[in-house]
Formats: structure tokens, sequence, C-alpha cells
């Protein structure tokens, strides 16, 4: 679903991404773990068709990045730390703005599905600057998946978000992986990647340095695995 | 409250393939999508329309006390102090229509979406342009009033019309790439002001003529100007926006 070939990303004379190889099967569930700095916001937001990157073949679900970006976007669901929702919209406005923008016809019953998945159809009528940072956070999911996308991005979804909510999220997560959805987000919160992924991989220095499956797993520790590869 | 895993959960790749199949985000739907959000966000928040109206106003009361001219006076200047007031104003509006989007992160939710990206950039020239006619619409009786002169002329109509488009088209472009700095506000009147001195210098001359009742023929030059500068400038936009809004 996701094949990434010797990328390397650079701002100015400082290389973030250095020749990174990364390929996701179609309905993995991959956490991308790592330190701050070590490229994983970077290597996202590639993916994601928002930063072109300087060297190196991305595709995604058969197309070409940057070529055919427009065709990766519209099977693309993207959750970052900030909700890239409009604060004086309602949640259902802000709905039928996307859905518009994704060109998805009669979207109402699709708005009614997707607020109800994230819990929220009963406050579908309110403006979302007055939603707690995890209302906003979970409607930030339903934004993403609105147009049903096949691969999701999640970049440190569960920054900012109190113990509550962060379970919450989770269950979210979960419903959205459940889907059959290609799924790889950058966390670091190791215990709550280890429940949700099924792949586990460490990028350090602008490089996979370690790459771990959930069954591989079971013998070891992720934090074990994470300090090991880190230190290699 | 619990998240609801009923039947969305239960989404298969047929129910999923239909809801992508009616998936094709055509350009003006994109165009009007963006328009429509800027409407319907301002109309509730009032935050960019009142800070231009009322800055646009106190300019306009400033000009009129600190001037203190005659009535032959008042017609010479009143080009340069309308367009004086448009140019600030419109600044403020151009910059907060799209720390708006930034601050949020919702510049990057319009960046993913699968459209020409051309699409964002002209809707957000008409929901500015919109907001500019509007505060121009209610500044001219009010400077009419104070300065005793009749603006409601329809060749100075025009004008405005086409200095704001020009002033617009240039000011979105470049508020989209001030807007990615940390020095954004006072980044995009630098970069601004340099490049609209063509469009400023035209429409103040054009509005002149208009006032003065000169003849047509000598204000066609600056029209034209203003009719180029648009054309060319909205042009160099269109081509431009993905790669300036991209990092």
């Amino acid at each position: 679903m996701i094949t990434v070939k010797k990328l390397v990303k650079r701002f100015g004379l400082k290389s973030i991404l250095r020749g990174l190889d990364f390929e996701v099967q179609p309905g993995e569930f991959v956490a991308l773990l790592g330190p701050n700095g070590a490229g994983k916001t970077t290597f996202l937001r590639i993916l994601a068709s928002l930063s072109r990157p300087s060297l190196g073949e991305v595709t995604i679900a058969g197309y070409k990045l940057p070529r055919e970006a427009a065709q990766v976007r519209a099977r693309l669901g993207v959750v970052s730390h900030l909700p890239l929702l409009y604060g004086d919209l309602t949640a259902e406005e802000n709905l039928q703005f996307y859905a518009r923008m994704y060109g998805i016809a009669n979207f109402e019953l699709r708005i009614t599905e997707v607020l109800e998945m994230v819990g929220l159809d009963t406050r579908r009528r309110d403006l979302v600057r007055t939603f707690s940072r995890g209302m906003q956070q979970r409607l930030a999911i339903g934004r993403a998946v609105l147009h049903d996308p096949e691969v999701m991005l999640f970049d440190e979804p569960y920054t900012g978000l109190d113990q509550d909510a962060s379970s919450m999220l989770d269950e979210v997560l979960k419903t959205v992986a459940a889907q059959g959805r290609t799924v790889v987000m950058t966390s670091h919160d190791l215990a709550r990647a280890e429940e949700l992924a099924t792949r586990f991989d460490i990028l350090s220095r602008g490089l996979i340095a370690a790459s771990i499956s959930r069954k591989q797993l079971r013998k070891s520790n992720l934090l074990t695995f994470y300090k090991q590869a880190l230190a290699s | 409250m619990a998240v609801k895993t009923s039947n969305v959960s239960q989404v298969k790749s047929g129910q999923r393939s239909a809801i992508r199949g009616q998936t094709s985000g055509s350009f003006l739907k994109a165009v009007s999508a963006v328009v429509w959000k800027d409407v319907q966000a301002e109309f509730r928040s009032r935050e960019l329309f009142s800070a231009m109206l009322v800055f646009s106003l106190l300019i306009i009361l400033i000009f009129n006390f600190a001037l203190e001219l005659d009535i032959k006076t008042r017609q010479s200047v009143t080009a340069g102090v309308l367009w004086s007031t448009f140019a600030f104003a419109g600044t403020l509006g151009l910059n907060r229509s799209m720390a708006i989007e930034k601050d949020r992160g919702c510049l990057d939710g319009l960046l993913l979406a699968p459209v020409d990206r051309s699409a964002i950039y002209f809707g957000k020239v008409i929901s500015n342009l919109a907001f500019m006619l509007i505060v121009e619409i209610i500044v001219l009786p009010v400077y009419s009033l104070l300065y005793n002169i009749n603006l409601f002329q329809p060749g100075l109509l025009m004008v405005i019309l086409l200095g704001s488009i020009g002033y617009v088209g240039v000011g979105t472009l470049l508020s989209a790439m001030s807007v990615q700095t940390r020095t954004r506000d006072i980044l995009l009147p630098i970069l601004l002001f340099p490049v609209v001195i063509p469009v400023l210098l035209a429409a103040v001359k054009a509005s002149d003529g208009f006032l003065n009742g000169v003849e047509f023929s000598e204000i066609l030059l600056p029209i034209n100007i203003l009719i180029v500068y648009d054309i060319i400038f909205i042009s160099v936009a269109f081509m431009f926006f993905e790669n300036i809004v991209e990092e």
C-alpha cells in the first residue's frame, strides 16, 4: 500500500531524512516511533503530500508522489496534533465543508454516520471552539475518515489529551483500524502504540533503525526493543 | 460518552469504494466551498470584517481632522486618502484571513483536499474581495458625508472594483507566503506594498480623474494598467500558488 525508496529530505544543508526505505502492506497498523528530531513528522508530511521529497520515490495505493498527489490525497486521511478544524463553524459545518472539498455527493448521511462513529452526533450543531481538546481530536478523526480513505496517517494524535480523552481516542483509532484501513501513526507513547499497532518501526537520525512485528514482539518488550534500536 | 462502533465500523471494501466513487472534487465546487466556509465563519465571528471597518473609519476620521482642508483641496486629496485607507484596511484583512487558516492547522486541511490547489487561492480571493468591497461600500458614504464629496460615480466605482481585485489578488498570494513565517504580521505589508505600487498609483490616478471630471481618454491609461495588472498577477498566482504553499 505504501512504498518508500531511498527517501531524502533536506532543509537547506541539513538532511532530515537520509535515504529512508519503508513499506506497509494493506491493512497493517504501523507505529512509527523515535525521539524528537528523528524526522517522523517530516516523513509523515511527505507521505501526506504536504512536503516534497528532495530525492527518492514514494508510492501510495499505486500512485506516485508528487506527480499524482491529487489521487493520493483522495485515498488519504490525515490526523495531526492540530485539529485542522474551524472554531467558528459547527461540527456539522466543518464536515460539510470538507465533504464539499472532497466532492462527496449526498454527504449529509455520511456526516451523520461519521459523527455517530466519533460519538459527537448530539453536539453536531455546536461550535467547534466550544469543544474540549479531546472532542476536537475525535472530530478531527471524523474529518479524516469522511471520504473513507484507504490509508490513515496519524501524527502524534494523543498530544495534549488527558487520560479520559486518550482512552476515548483509543476506541476511535481501534474502530478506524478495524475498518480495514492501512494506518501509520507516529507517537512517543510506547504503551499506546504497543496496544494498537501490528508493527513497530523505530526512526532514528533520518533512517528506519529497526522494525518488529507484534508477533515477534511477544518474546520481547517494546521499550527494550526501542532502547536497543536507538543505541545501535 | 461511548464511541459507537456499530454499523459504521463494519464498512466493507465495497461500501468504501461506493463512497470514494462519489469523490470527484471539481474546481468550481472547491472554490465555492472555500467561499462558503469563509463567509459562514466570518458571519459568525465578524472578526475580520469589524477590524477592517473600524480601522478604515478611524483612518478617514484621522485624515479629516488632521488635514482640515477647504472644499477644493479636499477634492484633490480624496483619491489618495481613499486608496490609503483601502490599502491599510485590506492588509489587515488579508493577514487575518490567512492567519485563521494557519493557526489551527486548517491550511494543511485545505492542502490535503484532492483538488487543484489554485481552487483554494481563488476561493480565498473571492471571499477576501467580498469582505473588502463590503467595507468599501460602507466607507464611501461615510467619506462623502465627512468630506462633502459625491463618491457615487459609476466610473469611480469601477476603478475601486478593479483596484481591489488587483490588491486582493496579489495580497492573497503574498499572505499565503508570509503566513508560513514567524514574522507574518510585519512581513505582509513589507512584501505587498512594493508589489502593489502600480495598482495603487493607477487607481489613485484614475479615481482622481473621475472625481475631477477629466476627459475619459486621459483616464484610459491608468484603467488599462489596472486591467492588465489584474490579469497578469492573477495568472501568476494561479501558476505558482501550489509552489508557494507547499514546503
